[in-house]
């Protein structure tokens, strides 16, 4: 069974790829997949009425008891023939009904395809949570059927209401799985059914929740008003959803559970008033509606209604004639709507004032019509009549096995006034498409192949053949109303059964529909008489009122909260850390203890630096915030420095100087000043949450080394650095080890910011066009110092001699710093700094084309190939039996030299070397050449 | 552990200023001041770090080492910077190349709804259900349809 499911979602899957190619032929090849589902299924559906259940399993979150559950029992397996079986005839009546050449193919053929899928697995699902899964899948595909065509508003409108109404249920029939789940320590709807729990007010209200989602996906009251609109989508979707999938799900779960919950207290009064409600209330709309899609429809909500109130009545016989009804409409449905569809292709529309003269034309679809018709409005000797019958023979004895006394007659009468409804609104439904209207010429009709119209003959031609085969369906039936207790009478489903009161019953309701639909026009004024004047509650009026009073919520919260503004944003976001923390860190507050300061410099850095930071914030040149924030920096190096960093302090220097010369890179084309703020209250806010914030951290950072009372962690840290990470320099050793994971996050980090640096300069999705092939530029006073040299009196003679001196060491130093830094200060960062460095001494001693001539290589090529190489040593290791990012000591003997002692961690090293020359060439390249260049134009527009 | 004062110091004012500054609406303030903060909390982990003694590498001289966890923490922190740094400039850049300032300007959008809740309007893309309409597989709302059912002709169909 999982096999045949999924074959549905790897065809819904392969149908976009194939769709161009096979055009609207698609849908046959795709319609054998149900069909195959339907052939495997037939012998196993047999087994399981001769009693043998069958099950699979698949072990999936076993914590959350989610698994793979599924089941074929007497109820799921025709459930689960009707929606292949339907399945299949619809995707077939789609490769004809779809015009050729059509767009929309590809994505329209997957989608159902995967909707037949999930329908299938719904009714195959055991597990509670798999049938959720399932349940919300067929409603969100159906968004998307319905919405097929969002270019009128009434779709989208439409395909939202279906997803909003069914989704709420569905979440609400979690909520009561979930509770039943609690309760009974179950997670399989089988289990649900052996073991149900004790009666009480929270099983009751699990129930009822369950109930929430059946009625809503079935569009009962007061949910009814979504399926109307659903027709939306193309008419093989209608008669698919409304025959034998999504809205048959509710029908079905409350099958399902009726033979243990029924007897939960407000199950039948619940289901067989709202029923039998939506009956007449769907039966009075369909006879008010001129577009034959609308009818029936329209017709469905009522027969859902009708379906509820039977299965729902919870005896034996009502069951029986619950389940015969389903196939029965199932039958009747799908012919109806496709045979809609035909004629909607045929005449060009579906206006029943506007067709005419169609019986003369079209009589064999005409026949098939009056025989879908005639099952649907319970007419011997169809299989709707047999079925029929049963549910008047179930409810009349519903006062006995149920003693329920009046309210059985009650129900009853409601069934029958709805019964005289649906033979109405059948007759409408023939007279309004085929019959002949005075005044009306004959619609001109266009004429198709004859495999257009053979499914829905087809699907008539069921409707009669079953009628006959009441016997043998009857044994079919009786093996899932075989789980409830025997009531008054055997159940029956045949199409005499002599003179008794259902007979009579039918042939009162006959009459009735009849008259109604000879009376209509003045049964039309009297409708509109009175839903024009009594005020009836509107389930559609309220859901509207919600949505906009939901909307109105969400831009009343959001008009209030979202300012739009950063600073205030930033500002709350800061106040909340300092005040929140700060007020637990003052009611924890000790008297610390201090000691001044480690040694001398740290003093000395310390001062200058908060100095520093004064002038930075009081600057209003932007020059000089840039150059005193930078005085912190080279403080900063001077502080790690001071506290036996060595590493860090000779980083944070070269990150300092690359820094400083690019902020004033960019600084350069802004304005001198920041613009001008008055000096005013806001000025001081600012001012007020700053120094709060800094306060804050002070004090956490004074709570927190006090609290310490731990050696740490890495005073441990010694010989492993030395014995497993191959190097005496710990800090390096780690981060190319115990942290390796975070290095090479760090490394993704920087890819992508220079990327984005790139991008927001040159404004490009691709690289290409940023690298320029090296070449000499030679100006009238060249000298050979460097290969380029900047064109005007900017350059300076002794910074290219400089430059043309040291680069090439600097280069070599770079790359004895990265091999290094395993032992001693140094390491892959600060040797792609250098590197960086050294090409920033030569953009700046000659211009942009110096840039290109020192770096003949695109920035990204270096980024990508410093990230792959990191990646790859960290997988290296694998390949010698160890972890990923592991370090591997290989040696290697070499003859006469002896050993050559070669690490993993070194290639890791040389990824992060490259790509931080990658970030500095992209910066240079950007921040630099880019401007400049951009400089140039504005100079060459304006001259 | 007893708390190194002048670092603490050293600490809360540069975290103290770099705040202020990045309250500011000029993206190079606010950049500076994302600069200075994380000076600021750098000098936090050398706090953390507790007494300093000699550089955590093997071999090299006697005594109590520096705490090395720390460190490798804020080596990686300092090269971020770069990266995040750079990036900063070049959308303070970009943002002076279209509007000829740095500043940040509040969200225009964010204004729009805010008018919306003044005038009780619904959001933009609220759709009120249109009785008149019916929903329909074909056709399209715009034009003056009496009742939008359009319907274009096959371009083929079979015989």
């Amino acid at each position: 069974m999982i096999s045949f499911i999924l074959l549905h979602f790897v065809a819904a899957a392969v149908a976009p790829a194939l769709a161009p190619r096979f055009d609207r032929r698609i849908f046959l090849l795709l319609a054998l997949v149900p069909a195959a589902t339907f052939v495997w299924l037939l012998p196993r559906v047999a087994d399981v009425l001769a009693g043998q259940t069958q099950t699979e399993t698949l072990t999936w979150i076993p914590q959350l008891g989610l698994n793979v559950d599924l089941t074929l029992n007497p109820l799921s397996g025709v459930l689960a023939l009707l929606v292949t079986s339907i399945g299949a005839l619809v995707l077939v009546y789609c490769a004809w009904y779809f015009r050729e050449g059509d767009t929309e193919i590809w994505r329209f053929s997957a989608v159902l395809t995967a909707f037949a899928g999930s329908m299938l697995g719904l009714v195959l699902a055991d597990n509670i949570y798999l049938l959720f899964i399932f349940w919300e899948l067929t409603t969100v595909l159906s968004y998307l059927l319905i919405g097929h065509n969002p270019e009128r508003r009434a779709n989208r409108i439409a395909a939202m209401n279906a997803l909003l109404v069914t989704t709420f249920g569905g979440l609400s029939m979690l909520v009561g799985l979930i509770i039943l789940h609690i309760t009974t320590g179950e997670t399989t709807l089988s289990g649900l059914m052996t073991n149900p729990p004790e009666s009480s007010a929270i099983v009751t209200a699990a129930v009822m929740l369950v109930l929430v989602g059946a009625l809503s996906k079935s569009a009962l009251l007061p949910f009814h008003f979504w399926l109307p609109g659903a027709m939306a989508a193309p008419t093989p979707v209608s008669a698919y959803l409304h025959a034998a999938a999504m809205v048959k799900a509710g029908v079905y779960l409350v099958a399902l559970l009726a033979p243990v919950y029924a007897s939960t207290p407000g199950w039948r009064p619940v289901l067989v008033t709202l029923g039998i409600s939506t009956m007449i209330l769907g039966g009075l709309r369909a006879l008010r509606q001129y577009d034959a899609k609308l009818l029936i429809a329209y017709g469905t909500v009522s027969q859902l209604g009708f379906l509820i109130a039977i299965v729902g009545l919870g005896t034996q016989s009502a069951a029986f004639a619950g389940i015969a009804m389903l196939c029965a409409h199932a039958l009747f449905k799908s012919a109806l709507f496709l045979i809609v569809g035909v004629i909607d292709r045929s005449a060009g529309t579906r206006d029943i004032r506007e067709l005419s003269g169609l019986r003369k034309k079209r009589p064999t679809l005409f026949v098939a019509t009056v025989a879908a018709t005639s099952s649907m409005a319970g007419l011997p000797p169809l299989f709707g009549f047999t079925a029929k019958e049963a549910v008047f023979n179930a409810f009349l004895d519903a006062n006995t096995d149920l003693g329920w006394g009046g309210w059985g007659t009650a129900a009853l009468i409601g069934i029958l006034a709805g019964t005289v409804l649906t033979i109405a609104y059948s007759l409408r439904f023939v007279w309004g498409v085929f019959g002949d209207k005075p005044g009306l010429d004959d619609t001109p009709l266009r004429e198709f192949s004859v495999f257009f119209k053979a499914v829905p003959i087809f699907l008539a031609f069921c409707s009669v053949a079953a009628g006959f085969a009441g016997g043998w369906l009857a044994k079919t039936f009786t093996a899932y109303s075989a789980q409830f207790p025997a009531g008054a009478h055997e159940p029956v489903l045949t199409l005499w059964h002599g003179f008794t009161p259902a007979l009579g019953l039918t042939i009162v309701c006959i009459l009735l529909g009849v008259a109604l639909f000879v009376g209509r026009h003045p049964v039309a004024w009297f409708q509109h008489l009175l839903v024009d004047n009594l005020p009836f509650p509107d389930a559609e009026r309220g859901y509207r009122t919600t949505l906009r009073g939901l909307d109105r919520l969400a831009i009343e919260i959001t008009g209030r909260t979202q300012r739009g503004s950063l600073p205030v944003y930033l500002g709350i976001v800061v106040l909340v850390v300092a005040i929140l923390p700060g007020s637990a860190m003052v009611r924890a507050w000790e008297p610390p203890e201090f000691y001044l300061f480690d040694n001398r410099i740290q003093l000395a850095a310390g001062a200058i630096m908060v100095v520093a930071a004064v002038l930075t914030v009081r600057s209003r040149r932007r020059l000089r915030a840039v150059l005193m924030v930078g005085v912190t920096g080279y403080g900063m190096a001077l502080l790690f420095a001071a506290s036996g960093a060595p590493d860090l302090a000779l980083t944070q220097v070269l990150i300092e100087t690359f820094l400083l010369v690019t902020f004033v890179l960019v600084v350069r084309r802004l304005p001198p000043f920041f613009s001008d703020r008055p000096f005013n209250i806001a000025r001081w806010v600012r001012v007020a949450i700053g120094a709060a914030t800094g306060i804050a951290v002070a004090g956490f950072g004074i709570i927190a080394t006090n609290a310490r009372i731990f050696e740490p962690i890495s005073t441990n840290w010694a010989k492993p650095a030395k014995e497993y990470g191959g190097g005496t320099n710990i800090v390096n050793v780690a981060l190319v080890d115990i942290r390796a994971w975070d290095t090479l996050g760090e490394l993704s980090v920087l890819v992508v910011a220079a990327t984005g640096v790139a991008s927001l300069i040159f404004l490009i999705t691709d690289r290409s066009g940023i690298q320029k092939r090296p070449h000499r530029v030679v100006t009238p006073d060249s000298n050979d110092w460097l290969s380029a040299n900047l064109h005007d009196d900017r350059r300076s003679l002794v910074f290219e001699i400089v430059t043309r001196v040291v680069f090439h060491a600097v280069i070599v130093f770079s790359i004895y710093l990265m091999l290094s830094g395993h032992n001693s200060p140094g390491g892959g960062f600060a040797g792609g700094l250098v590197v960086g460095l050294a090409l920033m001494i030569r953009y700046l001693a000659g211009g942009r084309e110096e840039l290109d001539n020192a770096a003949p290589v695109d920035a990204g090529m270096v980024l990508g190939t410093g990230l792959a190489v990191a990646a790859l040593a960290g997988l290296l290791p694998t390949l010698l039996g160890g972890d990923v990012l592991q370090t591997a000591t290989i040696d290697i003997p070499i003859p006469l030299f002896g050993e050559l002692h070669l690490v993993t961690s070194v290639f890791f090293d040389v990824g992060v070397y490259l790509v931080v020359v990658g970030v500095a060439l992209d910066v240079l390249r950007s921040l630099g050449s880019g401007i400049d260049e951009q400089i140039e134009d504005e100079e060459a527009v304006s001259t | 552990m007893s708390t190194n004062l002048t670092l603490i110091i050293v600490a809360g004012v540069l975290v103290g200023s770099g705040v202020t500054l990045i309250l500011e609406r000029s993206l190079t303030r606010i950049l500076v001041g994302f600069v200075l903060a994380g000076n600021g909390l750098n000098t936090m982990f050398l706090v953390a770090a507790g007494a300093s003694g000699r550089a955590p590498i093997l071999g090299q001289g006697d005594g109590p080492m520096s705490d090395p966890l720390p460190q490798a923490m804020v080596l990686t922190a300092i090269v971020i910077t770069l990266g995040t740094t750079a990036f900063g400039l070049a959308l303070a850049y970009r943002s002076w190349q279209l509007t000829g300032t740095d500043d940040v300007q509040d969200d225009l959008e964010d204004d729009l709804i805010r008018r919306r809740a003044l005038h009780d309007d619904v959001s933009s893309t609220y759709e009120d259900q249109d009785a008149t309409q019916l929903p329909d597989e074909e056709g399209f709302d715009e034009g003056g349809f009496d009742d939008g059912r359009v319907r274009d002709t096959p371009a083929e169909e079979d015989a």
